[in-house]
């Protein structure tokens, strides 16, 4: 326990030092385009009172949510085949590597001129700009895959599901944490963009309509916002599931 | 339990960064019998656990026939040279994966480590344990399977003397209490010769028996065959 609030009390003093730079440069600035943190929590609070900010965030999240867990088990899918079969990897592979450089943009555009603006277009466009990144990371992650437990698995005769479950799959383990870790960050940003170009709603519509304003203060109180839900993600499901993984290490 | 016959054609090692393709066996033939503990015996590198494998059927990629006397799918314990537990999962659940699941086998598991001095570590990681300890876990694991054949390749390389000196003493005790076909690879002379009931001695390549010696009498069904150099 110690140590958990050993780490929240380091991240609370090193948020609190980045408060405090942006209070003084904000005293200093006297500008509306750099408002105080006061400035912005009052936004905040206001994006509160009328309801925007939960209905905003939550659609924001539920394409999230979305994406994500689509990239994820798509991109895992990929990712193991991949890395089993050197012949799938020859003719794959390659296509891997051009949609992993496709820029994000593109492949967003793409889908709303294809699907048309609506909602399965965007979290597809999402979900196939984050695709290949996971199938890369899993791809490496079953290529690493032991050869000596899996042998001994075979000789044991442990079946499809043991060797999956207890040979196979902690393994990937690492490869799953650092797919969504990097995941969530890039999903995430991408559904801004995707809401800013095609969407009537969620945080990235509404960071396009403050931008037409030059509220600031309202896009740094979106940004905030966003920004505490991916950390008390990252705090509160990520580590700890890491965590629980990773106990059998010395 | 389980004798088996091992006739390779033809093994060989493929061509490799310049070395060309070489004969690992030709016309190769071992005959263990049901219940007996053969050591076999060579240098370093000569394909010694390639035999295993073959026998395992971790390697199928030769030509001839493995042919087990007590049915065609025995159940076989494999001691690798390395211990080869999953490291995330206990000692216990190490020895308890290979088997059934059923009350019976989970109480044979826990009085084997006991028996083998793991019963503190039944539910710690393979990693915070000793290389002894682990190797001892993996022989739980072999045996707690009750196998037909057990196949060993060198279990007690890299342990002192002293440690090995117990392991031996152990497998001796517990084949004694069980019996069970083994095949033991060693390039340890004076293990062969401490731990089996007939030795042989390959030499090669390609591999062939150069010396197949009963050293004392088998304790299993069938005697092993006594003779001289045989191909």
């Amino acid at each position: 326990m110690t140590g958990v609030l050993g780490r929240l009390g380091w991240s609370a003093a090193s948020l609190a030092v980045l408060a405090a730079v942006w209070w003084a440069a904000a005293a200093y600035a006297q500008s509306p385009l750099l408002p105080s943190p006061p400035q912005v929590l009052d936004a905040l609070r206001a994006a509160a009172a009328s309801g925007d900010l939960a209905l905003n965030l939550g659609a924001t999240l539920a394409r999230v949510a979305v994406s994500f867990g689509l990239a994820m088990v798509l991109g895992s899918m990929l990712g193991v085949w991949l890395g089993l079969s050197p012949t799938a990897d020859r003719l794959l592979g390659p296509w891997v590597t051009l949609f992993l450089n496709l820029p994000a943009l593109v492949i967003i555009i793409l889908a709303y001129v294809w699907f048309g603006l609506n909602e399965w277009a965007a979290i597809a466009a999402v979900a196939v700009n984050k695709v290949p990144n996971v199938a890369v990371t899993l791809r490496e992650g079953t290529v690493a895959l032991s050869r000596d437990l899996s042998e001994m698995a075979a000789v044991y005769r442990f079946g499809r599901w043991t060797t999956l479950r207890h040979v196979a799959l902690p393994q990937l383990a690492p490869f799953f944490a650092a797919a969504a870790r990097s995941g969530l960050a890039l999903v995430w940003k991408i559904v801004l963009v995707v809401e800013l170009l095609g969407r009537p709603n969620g945080v990235g519509f509404e960071l396009q309509t403050a931008f037409q304003l030059f509220d600031v203060a309202t896009i740094l109180a979106y940004a905030l916002a966003f920004g505490l839900i991916v950390q008390a993600i990252e705090i509160g499901v990520v580590q700890p599931w890491e965590r629980a993984a990773n106990r059998w290490r010395r | 339990m389980t004798g088996v016959t091992v006739h390779i054609r033809a093994k060989t090692f493929p061509a490799q960064s310049g070395a060309p393709e070489r004969a690992l066996y030709r016309d190769f033939l071992l005959e263990v019998a049901d219940g007996s503990f053969v050591a076999v015996l060579g240098p370093s590198g000569l394909g010694k656990t390639t035999l295993l494998n073959m026998i395992a059927g971790l390697d199928r990629a030769f030509e001839g026939e493995i042919r087990f006397t007590g049915g065609a799918e025995p159940r076989i314990g494999y001691a690798f040279q390395n211990p080869r537990l999953l490291p995330w999962r206990t000692v216990l659940q190490n020895v308890l994966l290979p088997l059934d699941g059923s009350p019976a086998s989970e109480r044979r598991a826990r009085s084997l480590l006991e028996e083998m001095g793991l019963g503190d570590a039944a539910d710690v990681y393979p990693e915070r344990l000793s290389v002894g300890m682990q190797r001892r876990a993996a022989l739980a694991r072999a045996f707690a399977l009750e196998p037909d054949l057990l196949l060993m390749d060198e279990p007690f390389v890299s342990l002192d003397e002293a440690n090995a000196e117990k392991l031996r003493d152990l497998l001796a005790a517990l084949v004694a209490r069980r019996p069970t076909t083994v095949l033991f690879v060693t390039h340890d002379s004076r293990e062969a010769h401490r731990l089996a009931d007939r030795v042989v001695t390959l030499a090669g390549p390609p591999v062939r028996i150069a010396e197949d010696r009963a050293v004392r009498p088998s304790s299993g069904a069938t005697a092993g065959t006594e003779s001289g150099p045989r191909r």
